[in-house]
């Protein structure tokens, strides 16, 4: 900072003020600016039309857009609102009639699971039916031939028991006629 | 400027920023004289206009930073109106918000360096706190009538105090406009001298050693006071506007 060409230039500026009003000077540099009388009317005149400016520019301007803004936002804000609850009313009823259409679903499943049964379970009793008469013919026919055979055993066997009881008796020296020898196994056989 | 140096080195004038002048030299200042005072509340209503209209220009339901910011005040301004007055004072809140609006504009471009502070002067917040003062009574009246002296009588006191309450109610509405202007002229004239006295003592270090220390602690002074004076911008800019709203709603609801 070039202190002798500020002070210089100060100086000049001093006298100048100094001599041109020194009365209002003096009462400003003793005291403060604001209690200078003088410059009220100015000052009051130039706030007078500053404000009645902005007022204008505010009351006619800006206040009414802002405002206008913030309703518009507003109502933007709720109509959204509104449309997505109307969105989440539709997504529930189609929740709920994709849910109604799965029950059915599942219902038309199970009748057609349980007709599919009976008519196999018909098929089946039809085929089991069938194979045990088959199974009891066959059981029929081998239970005779069983019989048979042991009736023929049993003959075989009292016959043999008759020759062997002869000859036994033979071989002790005595003499048994038939009759006897084969009542005598019969009852043996019985008992 | 108003630190000239004189043969002691430093000179202090905190005030001369304070003193309205001719803006295009001359010396007689009549009262349509183009003043510094009138630059600064030029740069208020530009700065106005700047915000409140091109910067809601978009008109955008989301908004741009700055139409955020003038979104905010309007809110701010509009919430403090319709909580404090009620909401048929409403009607008042462009003229409210002009005076915010210039308050608060006047308050931060008087902080720029070498800018002056309309609102640090007396007949500036005298000026609108008188306006406030005879809106106020004048709405009083024509809402209420006679009613509204019913502000004075405090009818929740005992018969004996009224009167003398009735005295103190009278008195105090009538300080209202002084103290609500002295209280911004004073506020903004405080911070501002304060920080040109600690800059007065900055440039020390040119001149004498104990400039040393004085010089950074200055600087450092001048900083803070800097921060605090962002601060009472602002308040002081909420404070006449809230009490403007304050006596608004007296003068809407006089029955406490």
């Amino acid at each position: 900072m070039s202190n002798t060409t500020q002070t210089a230039a100060e100086t000049v500026t001093e006298t100048a003020g100094h001599a041109a009003e020194a009365a209002g000077h003096a009462a400003q540099s003793a005291g403060m600016p604001q209690l200078d009388f003088s410059t009220f009317p100015n000052q009051i005149f130039w706030l007078v039309v500053a404000l009645v400016v902005i007022y204008l520019v505010l009351s006619r301007i800006a206040l009414p857009r802002i405002g206008g803004i913030i309703a518009d936002r507003q109502s933007t804000i709720t109509n959204d609102l509104a449309a997505a609850e109307e969105l989440k009313a539709k997504a529930v009823e189609a929740e709920k009639a994709y849910d109604q259409a799965l029950v059915d679903a599942r219902v038309e499943a199970n009748k057609i699971i349980a007709e599919a049964r009976a008519d196999i379970q018909k098929d089946l009793d039809k085929a089991t039916a069938k194979a045990d008469a088959e199974i009891a013919a066959k059981a029929a026919e081998s239970a005779g031939r069983i019989d048979e055979i042991r009736a023929g055993a049993a003959k075989s066997v009292a016959e043999v028991a008759k020759d062997a009881a002869e000859a036994i008796v033979a071989a002790m020296g005595a003499k048994a006629d038939a009759k006897s020898i084969s009542a005598a196994v019969a009852a043996r056989l019985k008992g | 400027m108003a630190t000239a140096e004189h043969s002691d080195g430093l000179a202090f004038h905190p005030m001369d920023q304070f003193i309205v002048k001719p803006l295009f030299g001359g010396e007689t200042l009549n009262w349509y004289t183009p003043s510094n005072a009138t630059l600064w509340m030029a740069v208020v209503i530009l700065a106005v206009i700047a915000l409140f209209v091109l910067g809601t220009r978009g008109r955008a339901i989301v908004p741009s930073r700055i139409q955020s910011v003038a979104e905010l005040a309007y809110g701010f301004v509009h919430k403090m109106v319709e909580d404090v007055a009620g909401k048929d004072a409403l009607k008042f809140f462009p003229y409210i918000f002009t005076l915010f609006c210039f308050i608060v504009f006047s308050n931060f471009v008087g902080l720029l360096p070498k800018a002056f502070t309309t609102t640090s002067h007396i007949a500036v917040t005298a000026l609108m706190a008188v306006a406030v003062f005879l809106t106020v009574t004048i709405v009083g009246f024509v809402k209420n009538g006679a009613g509204f002296l019913s502000l004075f009588w405090v009818s929740s006191a005992p018969l004996a105090l009224r009167p003398i309450l009735a005295l103190i109610e009278i008195i105090s509405y009538f300080v209202r406009p002084v103290s609500h202007s002295i209280r911004l002229a004073g506020n903004m004239m405080a911070g501002h001298a304060v920080i040109k006295v600690f800059a007065a003592f900055a440039p020390l270090i040119l001149i004498s050693g104990i400039g040393v220390a004085v010089t950074p602690l200055s600087i450092l002074a001048i900083v803070a006071m800097y921060a605090l004076e962002i601060l009472v911008a602002f308040i002081q800019a909420y404070v006449f506007t809230i009490l403007t709203c304050v006596y608004l709603k007296d003068a809407l609801h006089p029955h406490h």
